[in-house]
Formats: C-alpha cells, structure tokens, sequence
C-alpha cells in the first residue's frame, strides 16, 4: 500500500487546505505588489522588483510543495532525525559565516539566495517530535518524557536565540500545543500563562506592590487547601516560584536585553512613548491600518502604504497594507482565512491513524497560528515588535518556501493517512 | 483516548479567542475610531497656503486710500536645509548669527518637516537680492505677501491698522486663523475685517515619508485659490480729511463733516493723529510703543469717543422742542439783565442783551434766553410731577441722537451722557426740579456728547427733522451695495415749520453783525452755525463750533472741537469755515487762504496737567462736582516735557 498511482493520490490531496493556501499566497501578492507600487515604474510582471520575484517564489513554491506530494510518505518520519540533525548543524554554522541582517546572525549566503536555517529548523524539530512522539507514545504524565521533548524543542531554540533571534525563538513555545494535545498536563499551560501575566504585571506595577498580592493570594490558596497536605504544599512551592520569577524577569530584563528590545517592551505596555524612535513603526502601522476604516481605500490606494510611511511593509509588516487598502472588511477575511486553515489542519490531524501525522498536524497549526498572532499583534500594537513573518503572505522565498515545505509535508502524510508508516 | 481527543477543542477553541481578540482591536482601531484616519491625512498632506490681497478702500471720488503692497516672507523647512553660508542669508536679510540661530531653532521647534516663517515682511529690495541666492540656500524659499500702504498717510484713526493674529484671536476664530494670518485690530480694518480679509487659498500636496513632494491630493479636489478682499467705497474725501489735519495740527480736537442727505461722514480728523504707514511692516511694535507713549494720546479715536459738553451748540436742540411743545413762539420775549437766577445760583450771560427772542437769543447765545426756555418746559402744567417732565423732555433729546450710540461703523465709539430722572434721584435725592439741572439749558452739567453726536444734530437741523446713520464706508465691493440701514430716515419728531425760526438765529451766528461767529462767514455762502465755549475743569476751555452750510439744500454739517482753545469763535468756527468753503467750493477766497495756513501754524496743546489739585464747583455746575466739562475717554498722559515742545510725531520709519 506504500506506493500509490498518481492520479489515486490526487485524489486524496486535500483541495480545500490547498486552495486556502494558494488564496492567501495571491492575497500576499496584490499586497506586496501594492506596498511596492510607484506609479511611474510598475508594470506587473517585472521580475527585478520585489514582487517579481516574490511571484517567482510562489511559483517556485509550488512546485516545491507538489515535488513534496510526489516523495513517499515513510520519508519523512524516517529522515526526521537526519533533518534535524542537518538543521542543528546549519544552526551552528550561521553563528560562523552568518551574515548580520539588522543585528540578526540568521543568514547563510548561497549565491543570490540567502538560506535561512531558523526556518528550517521548525520543520526539522516538527518532525522529530512527531516521530519521538509516533515511536514511543509517551503521554508526558512523568519527567522523562518531558524532559525528551524539552530537549528536543530547547537545542535549537537555543542556538537561535544567540544568533540572537528573539522573535523566531519564540515560535517554539507553539510545540506546546501538540504536546498537550499528546497528555502533557494543562497545568503547564496555565503555568505558561501564568508566566506571561507576571511577565506584563512586572512591568506595570511596582514590584514592593506586586510581591505581597503574590503572597496573599498564595497563601489564600495554601490555607484553602490545608487538608490536602499535598496541594497546600504544591501552592506554597508556586508562590515561591513565582516570586522568583519576578527577580530572574526583572535581572533578565536590565542585564540581558539588549536596549532597543528593552524600549520595544516598554513601548508596548505604554510606558513609553516614543513616535520617532522604536516606536515608529508600529505607530505608522497602526495608523496606516487605522485608516483603512471599514472598507479601505482601495487597492493601490492607501496613501501611507504608497508614500513609503510604513518600513518593512512587504516583509513583517505587510498586514498594514492589507488593513489601509482593504479595511476592516478586507482584515476580517484575511484573519478568517487563517483560521479556517488552522481549524482544516487540525481536523485533519485528528483523522490520522499514525500518531506520527497527527502530531506533525498539530505542530503545523501551532507554528502558523503563533505566526500569524505574533505578526497581525505587533501591526496592530498589541504585541512587541517581534519580526517575524506572516505566513504565505509576508515577502520573502526563505519564509515562503518553509512555510510551504511545513504544510505540503503535512498534506503529503494526509493524503497517505490510510497507510502505515 | 476519548480525554485527550476533547483537547482538540480547546486548542481550537484558544485559536478563535485569539483571532476574537485581534478582530477586537482591528475594529477598534479601524472603525470606532477616526484618529488614525486624521493620522495618515496629516502623515502625507502638507497644505501650503496663498494668502490673499486684502480689499482696496477707496474716498468718496474713487481715489485709492489703500493699497497693498508686496512683501516676501522668508520661509524655512528645517529637515531640507543643507549646510550653507549662513553668514551670507544674515547679511542679506539684516539680522546677526544670533538672530539666525533664535529664528532657526524657534522653526525647528515648531515642526522639522512643515515650513515655517523664518523671517517676515521682507521688502522687494531685499527680495531681489535674495532671490539671486536663494538657489544656494537650500530649505529656504519664500512666500508672496501683501501689506497695507497709505499713500496720502492721513487718517490713522479712521483706517485702524492690520497685525498678525493673536493666540487669542485663533483661539475665538474656531479654527478659521492660522499662525500667520492677518486681521485688522482697529479703525474699518477692523470694523469691515471680514469683507477686507478675502478667502485663504490652499494647496494640498502629499509628502512622501522621506518628505518628497508626490504631486496634488486627489487631483486638487480640495484645492482653492486665494479670493482677494472686497473693495470699500468711503465716504471720506481726502482732500477734506487732509485739510482738516492739517488744521487741527499741533492742536487736539476733532473735526467730523456730514453730507446731511446720506449721512456719509465727509471728515473724521482726531488730533494728534499719526501716519498709518507707520503701523504696517516689520517696526510696526516698535511704532506703536512710541506713538503709544506719546502725549495727548494719538490712538484715541475722539470724534466717536471724546466725551465734550456740548455747551451752547446744545441750545438748538433746546428751543426746538419748546417750539414744537408750543412753550414759546418765535416771537416770545425774555429779559436778560446778564444773570439767570436758578433760586440761589446765578448762570451768568455773556451779554446784558435786555428783551430778547428766538432769533437774537441763539445768535447772541444768550443764556438767559436759554435758561427761560428751559424753564418753561420743565413747568408745563401738563405734567405731574418735575420727574415726569424731565423724562419726557429727555426723551425728545434722546431722539437727536444724544446719550445713545449713533452705532457708526467703527469700532469702540462710546454713547455719550445723559442722565434719567433715576439718575439724578439717585444723586440729588428726591428733591430736585429744574433749577437742580438748569445747566443742562446750556449744553452743561450731566450732559455729554461726542463730536460725532454734535455733528449729527446739525445734520438733523440741516435736514429739518431727520438723520441717516451717519457712517463711514458708503458702498461695499464690485457691486457697490449700500447697507439698507444708511437708506432709513430717523426723525426726530420736531415738525417742519419748527425749523426755519431756529435756523434763522444760527444764520445770524455766522453771518449777522452780532453774531458770535462772524469772522467766520464765508463769502456767497450762507453757514448757519452755533459757537460754544465749554468750560474744562482741567485747564482752558474748549472751542466748539458746530453748523451746516449752505442754509438751503445744505451739503455739510459739521462739528470742530479744539481743546483748550478757548471761545467757539477763536478755533473752532474759523476751521469749521475753512473746511465747508473747501468742499463747496473747491478752494478757499481771498484773504481766507492765508487765515487757513495761519491756523495751520498755531500750536494749542493743553498745559501739563496738575493731576492733584482740586477744581472747585463751577458756577454752571448743577453737581457741585468737578466733572461736568468735557472729559476725554483717557486722563492725558503724564509727562516730562511740556507737549508744546515736542513735535506730534517724531517717528521715523
Ligand atoms: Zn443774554
């Protein structure tokens, strides 16, 4: 059952998921042809500009993501290791010869192209996950199961975040969700959360205020549970904890972060203002989406996204011009889009008999929502600037083409799901 | 197995919180509220300005009395300036490196990316030698401006002057001023500001973010050009006006003509007076202090805000309402030994004149003959108390415009004094009758008028029982529109018939052997008039002639106050001669042009007042208070120097 005739396996491709897909490629390319749009220069099809070539990506792409459909489906979990491996070792290798993109290590030059090893790693440790996790179905319920996933999410993370690329780091935090998925407790979820709102309340309040509420509000918890020697115990470790956390947040905070990652935080919890300086771009941002209003202004219309008011608008801030041109209406359909996409895929994962495919699923749902949320906050100022792209959409082969390799992978197992690996 | 799978929910349902969320704050940002909207618009659009000439003003015979001339604003957009030979621009421009560095910063401050003025009003000489550098003041340029000039630089009062507007005017205009913009602060610049200002012209042009100009928004849709101000046509002749400041040179006083038919005014002099010039241009703070520290005032306006007694040029007003109350005829007879005795208080004559009637008593300007005549109006059986005929006599001397606003078309023009019956209760308690206010016979005590308002009772006696609002511009614009209110007849209430009797004895004034003006009569014309000499509790008295010309279809009311000039008949009726004889006839005759350049060499300033020193109750003063004579709208200005000594402007441009 491992080999299949061409036209059965077609068959079993699912069209909807790749019809959203090619929607919000076209969707990325009217946008970026617009951000880049000058009136005296553009023709459609000139393959010098940006948005020719994003054009040759996508077709690219596309024969990428289809050459993906035509591999066996077994390679993928048996190479999993070996791309992995592959993906570490680029890893170390741009902390070498990288090149630095603004104060960013993240690129190896390969003749005009630039390879982009983060990118490859979320795929890399995506699969190796799903295998770890096909192969051994641990339900994460004790440490040592965590303590392999942990491993395996932390080696890569880690030599990104010294490339240092704070933003594509973050991604990882997404293998949360399919682990969860498999039995890891929602406690650690929580805790993650948990985690977040001290990280924010760290800032705005002052912490001779903060650490007394931690205390009452532990020791309240504590004194409920004081029959339950266990949990009394358990709320107390927390409390304690979390105090911790407080200091290691605010000692990380003045001696880790660079300054201009400082300022970012700072803007965003408005503690700051500051229009001309780091600040600057989610301002335009936010103001060239603010003024889309309801319907936008029309395609080639928006003035900020014409007069150049918003930087990096094809790469991470291309939602912008999505918002100025096509307005609310155009935002609600792009946003849908998405989520009709994570919603597809993880309905299909869960229609997988291999553990193997369901878990991949999840990982490609979770690395594409954290993107999207990531990108479409920080546009719209309610997450720091963190430049990472959006999926599908945000200029840039590197980004397209994993993006695209991320979820073909996961259609090509799809499509195989009756069969074993 | 079944447990985990309902994980799936969760995580599904996480992802459509999140997407809530974001959708959440789109809406917020791009539809509740318009801020980012306004954001972006002032992002790329910058609105350059045309500001536009304001009106002309014309004098009645279509001669320009203002003009606009050229001035270029030097302008600067700080982000575009490029190191430059800064010593040069300074040269050029006239100011110092500190003066650059204050101006410089000062634009920074107010934005980077907009110009802004970096020095204003430059004249057309300075221009051309700047434009011929300009090229290599790069972020400099500059803008096309219009300033006031007043080619004959006679009556400062009457055309104000135009300055930049205030925070406060901004502020007041709802958005309409910008920083920059013109407004006129007195005179008709102020009063007919918005038919003078004309219509701002803008230009919307969109910037890209490196502050690149990218062409015209929206094809120029919202572009305008600048609408120059409406033309004034005044009814000033300037060859009056001049005459008339001339006259009053080296004098303080006013003059104030009325063509009695339309109630145009003809002359507004006030003295001191100043060159309007001298408020337009770069000086214009500078000026205004010095003028502003000058004695006697310059700034007053006094033909509509000077407070006089009118003295006896009140008697006509007096003996027309006892004519038309039926009180006296032409004929009635009354003794004047000298002296009218009020119960205890005599109100002395000039002359012992005996029996004497209308027509000698206003000729003579008796005031005993005055005094009766006010006696018997206050006594008419017809009333019930002295309240109710006081109140009713004061209310027929309402109606000629005296103790009211005449609302001249200027700005601050002051009502003048008159008081009601409650006024003098209050003051007198209840018992007082008509010997308590028999100053008010002759033109004295609680009675006040402007020079305007004197003028305007001759215009109503000209006329024989009715005044048009007197004004000062005649017709507005292209088309010449009059406002309907100059076009209504305010009468009086004294019939007809009433007139000539009284007219009679102001032709006698003029023009009989024993009239009090006699000097004054113009030769083949017939001026009727009326000399008053009003007592000044602050030094000399005041000379006041007021009269129209000729008797017949008259042309020209007018009234002349000199200050401290003594007798109507030394200043003020001569000068009042002097400008009628001019409009009627064109020139002045005979020996009458070398009287005129005489009178325009006579120097009567008040002398330095003596601020502490208490005037004693005058013998015509109904109030026992010293503040029945003419008063000015300001105390005159301390000063060092006698005013004779200084000359009236020592400004130089
Ligand atoms: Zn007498």
């Amino acid at each position: 059952m491992s080999t299949q005739q061409g036209g059965r396996f077609f068959f079993n491709v699912d069209w909807i998921t790749i019809l959203i897909y090619v929607a919000l490629c076209t969707i990325g390319f009217v946008n970026i042809y617009a951000s880049i749009y000058n009136p005296d220069t553009s023709t459609l099809f000139n393959f010098g500009s940006n948005y020719g070539k994003q054009l040759i990506f996508i077709i690219t792409a596309l024969v990428l993501g289809f050459s993906i459909l035509l591999l066996d489906a077994k390679f993928f979990s048996v190479f999993a290791p070996i791309v992995y491996g592959v993906t570490l070792l680029l890893l170390m290798v741009v902390l070498v010869v990288g090149r630095k993109v603004a104060g960013n290590q993240a690129w190896i030059p390969l003749g005009s192209f630039r390879l982009q090893p983060s990118e490859l790693a979320k795929f890399g440790t995506a699969l190796l996950i799903a295998r770890y996790v096909g192969n051994f179905n641990p339900k994460f319920r004790d440490i040592k199961s965590i303590f392999f996933a942990g491993l395996i999410i932390c080696f890569p993370l880690l030599l990104i975040m010294l490339q240092p690329d704070t933003g594509s780091a973050l991604v990882f935090l997404a293998f949360m969700f399919p682990l969860y998925r498999e039995g890891l407790s929602g406690y650690f979820l929580l805790i993650f959360l948990g985690m977040i709102v001290l990280f924010i309340a760290d800032f705005l309040v002052p912490i001779s205020v903060l650490i007394p509420i931690i205390l009452l509000v532990g020791g309240f918890f504590a004194y409920q549970n004081k029959r339950k020697q266990q949990m009394m115990f358990s709320m107390i470790i927390a409390t304690i904890v979390a105090v911790a956390y407080l200091f290691l947040v605010k000692f990380a905070y003045e001696k880790v972060l660079e300054p201009h990652q400082r300022t970012r935080i700072e803007i965003i919890l408005g503690l700051k203002t500051d229009p001309k300086g780091a600040g600057y771009n989610v301002i335009q941002s936010k103001i060239a989406i603010g003024s889309g209003q309801l319907t936008g202004r029309g395609f080639l219309e928006g003035t900020q996204t014409k007069y150049g008011y918003v930087p990096e608008q094809s790469t991470d801030f291309i939602f912008s011009t999505i918002g100025e041109e096509w307005g609310f209406v155009g935002c609600s359909v792009v946003i849908a889009l998405y989520i009709f996409l994570l919603l597809r895929v993880i309905n299909l994962a869960e229609r997988q008999r291999s553990t193997f495919s369901r878990v991949y699923g999840y990982c490609v749902a979770s690395i594409i929502f954290f993107h999207v949320f990531i990108n479409i906050g920080m546009t719209i100022g309610i997450i720091p600037v963190i430049g990472i792209p959006l999926p599908f959409i945000s200029y840039g082969g590197s980004s397209l083409w994993s993006f695209t390799v991320l979820l073909f992978i996961f259609l090509k197992l799809d499509s195989n799901r009756m069969g074993f690996i | 197995m079944d447990n985990l799978f309902n994980r799936k929910y969760i995580i599904q349902g996480l992802f459509i919180v999140v997407a809530l969320i974001l959708l959440g704050q789109l809406f917020y940002i791009q539809v509740a509220s318009d801020r980012y909207f306004l954001s972006a618009n002032s992002n790329v659009l910058r609105k350059k300005y045309t500001f536009p000439a304001r009106g002309i003003i014309m004098d009645r015979n279509n001669k320009v009395l203002v003009q606009n001339e050229p001035v270029y604003d030097l302008m600067v957009t700080p982000s575009l300036v490029k190191p430059f030979d800064t010593a040069a621009l300074c040269r050029i421009i006239g100011i110092d490196m500190k003066g650059f560095h204050k101006r410089f910063n000062k634009a920074k401050n107010q934005s980077r990316y907009q110009r802004s003025v970096f020095e204003k009003q430059l004249s057309v000489q300075t221009y051309a030698a700047l434009q011929e550098r300009l090229s290599r003041f790069v972020g400099f340029e500059t803008q096309n401006r219009t300033v006031r000039h007043y080619p004959d630089s006679v009556a400062g009062q009457f055309f104000g002057y135009v300055k930049e507007v205030s925070e406060k005017d901004i502020d007041e205009s709802n958005g309409y001023y910008r920083p920059g913009d013109y407004i006129g602060k007195a005179g008709v610049e102020r009063q007919y500001n918005d038919v003078l200002q004309g219509e701002r012209g803008v230009e919307n042009t969109i910037y890209n973010a490196r502050n690149v100009p990218q062409g015209s928004y929206l094809n120029g849709k919202f572009d305008t050009l600048a609408i120059s101000g409406e033309t004034l046509v005044s009814s000033l002749d300037i060859r009056l006006q001049k005459l008339g400041e001339q006259l009053l040179k080296n004098k303080v006083g006013s003059i104030v003509a009325i063509e009695p038919a339309t109630g145009e005014v003809l002359a507004f002099v006030s003295s001191p007076t100043y060159d309007p010039n001298l408020m337009v241009g770069r000086q214009q703070g500078n000026n205004y202090m010095d003028i502003f520290r000058l004695p006697n005032r310059p700034f007053t306006v006094r033909p509509l805000s000077g407070y006089y007694s009118p003295g006896s040029s009140f008697k006509p007003v007096d003996d027309l309402i006892a004519l038309q109350e039926g009180v006296i005829d032409p004929n009635t007879t009354f003794n004047c030994p000298g002296v009218y005795w009020a119960g205890n208080h005599p109100v002395k004559c000039e002359h012992v004149d005996g029996n004497i009637s209308l027509r000698r008593g206003l000729a003579r300007s008796c005031n005993t003959y005055a005094c009766h005549v006010f006696q018997k109006l206050m006594t008419q059986p017809k009333y019930k108390s002295k309240i109710a005929a006081y109140d009713d006599w004061q209310a027929k001397v309402r109606k000629f415009g005296l103790g009211s606003k005449l609302d001249l078309d200027m700005p601050f023009e002051r009502k003048g004094r008159l008081f009601t019956s409650e006024e003098y209760t209050k003051r007198f308690g209840k018992y007082w009758g008509y010997t308590t206010i028999i100053s008010l016979a002759i033109g004295q005590g609680e009675m006040s008028a402007t020079p305007l308002q004197m003028a305007n009772i001759m215009s109503i006696i000209a006329n024989r029982g009715y005044y048009i609002k007197p004004h000062l511009i005649k017709a507005i614009g292209e088309k010449r529109d009059v406002k309907k209110e100059y076009l209504v007849k305010n009468s009086v209430g004294i019939d007809l018939s009433h007139f000539e009797p009284v007219i009679d004895g102001m032709q006698d004034a003029v023009n009989a052997p024993y009239g009090t003006a006699r000097d004054s009569a113009i030769p083949d014309i017939l001026m009727c008039g009326k000399t008053g000499t009003v007592q000044n509790p602050h030094g000399k008295n005041h000379s006041v002639f007021i009269g129209f010309a000729p008797r017949d279809n008259p042309k020209i009311a007018i009234a002349v106050i000199v200050e401290n000039a003594g007798f109507g008949s030394a200043y003020a009726a001569p000068i009042a001669s002097y400008i009628t004889e001019t409009y009627l006839k064109g020139k002045l005759s005979g020996n009458r042009v070398d009287r005129a350049e005489w009178m325009k060499k006579q120097v009567v300033l008040p002398e330095i007042p003596k601020p502490k020193i208490y005037w004693g109750p005058k013998v015509a003063d109904s109030t026992r208070k010293a503040d029945s004579a003419a008063r000015i709208t300001v105390p005159p200005a301390p000063q060092k120097k006698p005013a004779a000594n200084k000359k009236q402007l020592q400004l130089t441009k």
